[in-house]
């Protein structure tokens, strides 16, 4: 049996340390779920506008983030605002504002097409009933819209927490950087640590999108 | 703008280009072979394989590629397995791609109606007569839009492999920032570059998906 430096993150505060540096990529993807779902609604809705204008706008805003990888976004703002217009970003403000940006577009086409996949007679039966259209809205589109949403902007989620790993690139201290330091720390006493260290890291971040996927899964079949 | 910086440094960026390209189709090819592969053990429901199929799916979409990447580069040479950064790029996209491609094709088969099968059977076709003639074009047809997006996920998921020291456009771009200080210039070249690799496969992928739009026709 080889050894394969798990022994590692037994030594002093190594496994805590790593936790901590999860929870930092957890925290810039939560932060940025949030945002990205708020705006995500609201554009979401300005998606099915027939105006033009916001049609053209919001179209070129969701096919810039589908273009361009986030990794050249993170870029752009980190280091382009800096030097375009002289503000002085932390990595992790960074990291939020490409995220929200990102998750923002792709929340609002999921909110645009389950608002369309609502049929019209839903809404004219609803006007049969005599129902006002705040009443529609209430009781018969927003809950079918809401059980068409949920599942796939728990993929969006995981896709969220999965693209936070970037933010290493820009400098931020996460999982991966404190993986770097403990490799680096132990790396008389345990040449292997890298093997066990990865590995953890990979398994943890199985754990933190693995039940969101299974959640969203089950949530898909039982509302079809 | 510095045109003369981008002049001289436009070489730089065109080979990185051709790195990010040769990797990216590359991992695309062997994801296809992967979730072909994948679909059909779902599809002929070989024991076992089957299981471990769904398992592989499960991790690879639930774990970034950079952490892959690192794993398979850094991790993977402690207990032996030693290759170079170009192969743990193709070794990577592969892996993470592999389940994504496999999804797709395997929902594309699953919303082939169950009355297709069963009227290919009563037209006496066998069980790959029927997969080659009436399942698989109906389930390319379906798929192919997600299939699209998984290409251009995959393309642009390639930007990490500066991570493993792959000389890619990330790389170069990070490199001529730290070394000159030409941001404005070294970031304009990044995204024009992406543009050029990413802005053909997304408007050719467009106009085949309006070709392949036949299944379900007259439902």
């Amino acid at each position: 049996m080889p050894d394969l430096g798990l022994n590692v993150l037994f030594k002093g505060k190594n496994l805590t340390r790593l936790l901590g540096g999860l929870g930092v990529a957890l925290q810039i993807s939560l932060l940025s779920v949030g945002i990205s779902i708020v705006l995500g609604i609201l554009l979401g809705v300005l998606m099915t506008w027939k105006n033009p204008v916001s049609r053209v706008l919001t179209r070129l805003w969701l096919e810039t983030v589908r273009i361009m990888p986030q990794m050249v976004l993170l870029f752009l703002v980190y280091f382009g605002t800096t030097r375009v217009f002289g503000w002085n970003l932390s990595g992790e403000m960074s990291a939020v504002i490409v995220f929200s940006f990102w998750g923002a577009a792709e929340m609002g086409d999921l909110v645009r097409g389950a608002l369309l996949s609502i049929p019209a007679h839903q809404y004219e039966s609803a006007a049969a009933l005599g129902m006002s259209g705040a009443q529609t809205y209430r009781y018969i589109i927003l809950p079918q819209t809401v059980r068409r949403l949920i599942p796939l902007s728990m993929n969006l989620i995981t896709r969220m927490i999965k693209t936070t790993s970037l933010v290493l690139m820009i400098g931020v201290v996460e999982v991966l950087k404190v993986s770097q330091q403990i490799i680096e720390a132990n790396r008389m006493s345990s040449p292997n640590a890298a093997f066990g260290v990865y590995l953890t890291v990979f398994f943890l971040y199985f754990i933190a999108c693995w039940p969101i996927s299974v959640l969203a899964g089950y949530l898909e079949k039982r509302w079809k | 703008m510095n045109l003369e910086f981008i002049h001289q440094y436009l070489p730089l960026y065109q080979e990185a280009a051709i790195l990010t390209v040769q990797i990216g189709v590359l991992g695309i090819l062997a994801s296809i072979l992967i979730g072909i592969l994948c679909t059909m053990i779902h599809y002929f429901r070989v024991p076992v394989a089957r299981q471990i199929a769904a398992a592989y799916v499960e991790i690879s979409r639930n774990t970034p590629l950079l952490i892959q990447l690192f794993f398979i580069y850094y991790g993977l040479p402690k207990i032996g397995i030693r290759t170079n950064p170009y192969a743990c790029g193709v070794a990577g996209l592969a892996f993470l791609g592999g389940s994504y491609m496999a999804e797709t094709f395997r929902s594309g088969i699953d919303a082939v109606d169950k009355i297709q099968t069963e009227s290919a059977a009563s037209l006496g076709l066998s069980g790959l007569q029927a997969l080659r003639y009436v399942i698989f074009p109906q389930a390319l047809s379906i798929s192919f839009p997600a299939f699209m997006a998984n290409v251009i996920f995959l393309l642009k998921e390639t930007s990490v492999f500066s991570a493993i020291s792959l000389m890619d456009l990330m790389f170069t771009a990070k490199d001529l920032i730290g070394l000159y200080y030409q941001t404005t210039e070294s970031l304009f070249l990044l995204v024009i570059f992406y543009l050029l690799i990413l802005l053909p496969v997304s408007i050719v992928g467009s106009l085949i998906e309006r070709r392949l739009r036949y299944a379900g026709f007259g439902s």
